[in-house]
Order: structure tokens, then sequence, then C-alpha cells
């Protein structure tokens, strides 16, 4: 349970961390909060010939709101998110989903931008960044480009991240109005990865109908799934329990594919995933009522 | 083996200068190169909470952090909670009146843990304080003396 060797370097600045990425290749990983890193590096199911750390990088965490948009570092510790007024305004559905994950001696290393380019199906942040229509601003050494969350997150530990490429920024448009929000796992203990776990934003219109909706799963296939046909069972529509039960009987049926583990058949996720759809739909809708008013 | 390189941590207040291979867990050096074995090793990848130390006052798995990154920084280990040999912490106090460790094995861990825990919240829900010690196994105490513990810490500290 030690570590492989590796040689260690650790820049000094975002320009240094990109020629070093660049310089070294697929041979080099990229050391955040190491919370996920490290422990694959203790089983030697990670062994990286060079390990880049950029805990030393000045000025990769921080949470602002500019202009309607958040914009968090890569940098910026899990529990900082957890402690955020700013996000609990703006984006709750975020702020709220944080304590679940792991626990607090991993939130006060763990990384959001290590999370999302680790990509764990069963991770918290990547379904949160597909629900709340995040970008992910990504460098080389030459240039930077944006990336949205869907074409991101591409498989099981994989995204749209080249070599030579560090993820930077996470932007996210704040709350809409009348918009509610909710999300719930079940883990086998407080703080394991869930077996199931389900994001849901609704937005209400002045007429009491749905004019928005998002579900997302996470642990529930190769990477985050959007549920977009039982989301659109809810549009335009007043929202009943009937109707709610449909989305939830949509979703977890047609569009998830849990592969099940030693904790949970596929079927009994799939059994959660409804459960989870109704009563997170069934929130959402009752919060966005609320801020309706 | 690869090039060593210099650290200068500061454990307990006091700070230590060595040279370490970059994989060098913190966990080990605290242990092997430090001897101060307070701070407990069980899963080695951040489940049982055993190996939680303070870096610069927060609660971290030292299993899953290399002593380089620690470079410059401050820990406080087990063994930096009681003022002398002769007084213990009020939270071990606790601990040792309500029974709350058997083998005492996670003990370490959890104590580190609670630390600023307790400097945020003295008066802890039950809820809260279950919450807190979710990141740290015990197999002998079932947690309600450990629960009862906090408790008694918190009301003597406020």
């Amino acid at each position: 349970m030690k570590p492989a060797p590796f040689e260690y370097f650790c820049p000094d600045s975002i320009d240094q961390a990109l020629d070093l990425l660049s310089e070294h290749g697929d041979e080099a990983r990229i050391l955040a909060g190491g919370q996920s890193l490290v422990p694959a590096m203790n089983f030697r199911i990670q062994q990286p010939a060079v390990l880049i750390d950029i805990n030393r990088v000045p000025d990769l965490d921080y949470i602002l709101e500019e202009e309607n948009v958040l914009r968090i570092g890569a940098m910026t510790r899990e529990r900082q998110l957890e402690f955020s007024d700013l996000l609990s305004q703006q984006a709750p559905l975020l702020h709220e989903s944080v304590p679940f994950i792991a626990h607090p001696q991993i939130r006060n290393r763990g990384t959001i931008g290590g999370s999302l380019v680790n990509a764990d199906p069963a991770a918290e942040l990547p379904a949160l960044m597909l629900a709340l229509n995040a970008r992910l601003k990504v460098r080389n050494n030459s240039q930077e480009r944006w990336i949205e969350a869907p074409e991101f997150f591409i498989g099981m530990f994989t995204t749209a991240l080249e070599a030579d490429e560090i993820l930077l920024e996470i932007a996210l448009p704040v709350m809409a109005e009348r918009t509610g929000w909710s999300f719930m796992e079940v883990a086998p203990r407080s703080g394991d990865y869930a077996l199931m776990g389900v994001a849901a934003l609704v937005t209400m219109g002045e007429d009491g109908k749905c004019e928005g909706a998002k579900l997302v799963y996470l642990n529930a296939g190769d990477g985050p799934l959007e549920a977009k046909e039982a989301a659109n069972i809810l549009l335009g529509e007043k929202i009943s329990d009937d109707l709610i039960q449909s989305a939830a009987e949509h979703g977890s049926e047609h569009e998830i594919t849990p592969f099940g583990n030693v904790h949970a058949s596929p079927e009994f996720q799939r059994h959660l995933a409804q459960v989870l759809t109704k009563k997170t739909l069934t929130q959402a809708v009752r919060r966005a009522e609320e801020r309706k008013q | 083996m690869t090039r060593l390189r210099s650290v200068a941590i500061t454990v307990n207040n006091q700070e230590y200068k060595r040279e370490v291979e970059p994989r060098m867990l913190l966990s080990d050096f605290l242990r092997h190169e430090l001897g101060l074995t307070g701070t407990h090793v069980g899963c080695e990848h951040g489940v049982c909470g055993a190996c939680s130390i303070l870096f610069d006052g927060e609660s971290a798995r030292s299993c899953l952090m290399f002593a380089v990154q620690a470079d410059g920084h401050a820990i406080r280990t087990v063994e930096g909670l009681s003022a002398d040999e002769d007084h213990l912490h009020p939270i071990q106090q606790a601990f040792w009146e309500a029974h709350g460790l058997q083998c005492g094995f996670c003990t370490p861990g959890i104590l580190m843990s609670l630390i600023p825990f307790l400097e945020k919240n003295l008066d802890p829900t039950e809820e809260e304080i279950r919450h807190a010690l979710s990141g740290n196994l015990c197999r002998c105490t079932g947690y309600q003396h450990i629960v009862d513990a906090v408790k008694l810490a918190a009301e003597r500290m406020r």
C-alpha cells in the first residue's frame, strides 16, 4: 500500500504547470486535492511517472459572481463550496449537495476541478455540472477553450480533456427565477459512494405550468446521465403526483443503464432511481412554487 | 529511487527538517521519520479515518497526502493535544470518562476530526455529531459512547 516512485514537480504558476504537462504528456498526472488519485496510487492502480502538484499555483481557488454567472476556480476545495454564502443563494442545488460528498476530512482537501476531471460515474459533482448547465474552461500551453458539461463527460473516468490540458474554471448560470431544486442519494453509509443519486431542477411558470425541468442521475451508467424524455413529460403541464410518477417510471426504466455492484443489483438501482426521482421532483416543484410567491 | 527533497514541516509547533522521497505519505513521515506513532494507519486509502490529522487547522487524511505537500505547512497530531504530560485535552478527558474508546485504534483520528468541529460549534446536536464522526470508522464502541463523549466535551468546553 505504498505508491510507486515518481518524479515530483511543484510549479508555482499555471504557465509552468502547463509547460511541464506539455513536456511529459501521458506520463504525467496533475495532483489537485488527491482524494481519488492518491488512494489509486497507494493501491498502485495508478503509477504515474510524473506528478505535477498544482496546490501551490496561486489564484485557482475562488467563487465569484459576474453578470449572473458563477465562476468557480478549479482548485476550490469542496469545503469552500459547502460554506459559500454566494452558492447557497445563487446555486442552492450545488450548495446543498456538497455535504453528500465523502466526509469533512476529504472535502477539506478534495477540489471541484479534481472531481470533474476524475469523472467517476458515482461522484456527485459531475452530475451536478450537467444539471446546472456548467461550462468548463480548459487550457494547454498555447490556447484556452470552453467545453459544455455534456461534451466534457464522455465515459467512465474519461473526459474531453486532452493530455496537455488543465481544467481552470467552472462557469455556472445563477439559478433562474421560479426554479426549485432537489438532490437526494442513497448510500450504504453516510459519505460512501451512492448506489443511486438524482439531481432535479424544475421551473414553474406564472400560469402554474412547468416551464423547464432537468433530471440527472449519478451511478446510473458510464457517467452522469440526463433523463431528457422524463423531464419532457413535465413540460407545459400542471404538475400532479401522477405526472411525477410517469416521469419517474420513464426515467428509471428507459433512460439509465445501471450496472449493479456488490451492494445493489441493477434492478434495485432502478427502483432507487424511481423513488428518488419522485421525491426530488416533488421537493423541487414545491420549492419552485415557494420561490414564486 | 527518485531524488530526495528537503522539507520543513511544523508538527505540533515544532519545525522538523528532513530529506524525503516524494512518494512518502504524510502518515508515514509522521510515524517513521518523526516517530510520532499516535497517528494510526488503518486502510491507507482514505476510508477509515484513523490517520486524520490537522493540516493548517483543518482535518485531513494523512494517508492521502505526500509529505512534500506539507512543506511549509503546520500539522497537528494527537501528540499535540494535551498541554503537558499530566493533563489531557478536554476532549481526551471526556473520551476517558464516557468510555469513548475500547481498543483505541481509531481514537487519534476521531479526536483530530473533532477538534475543528468543536472549535466551530460548541453546542452540536446529536445529528451534527454523528455527521462529524461519519468519516471515522470504529469497530468496538458502536459509536454511542463516542457521541456521549463529544457531548460531554462540548459541555465542558463551552
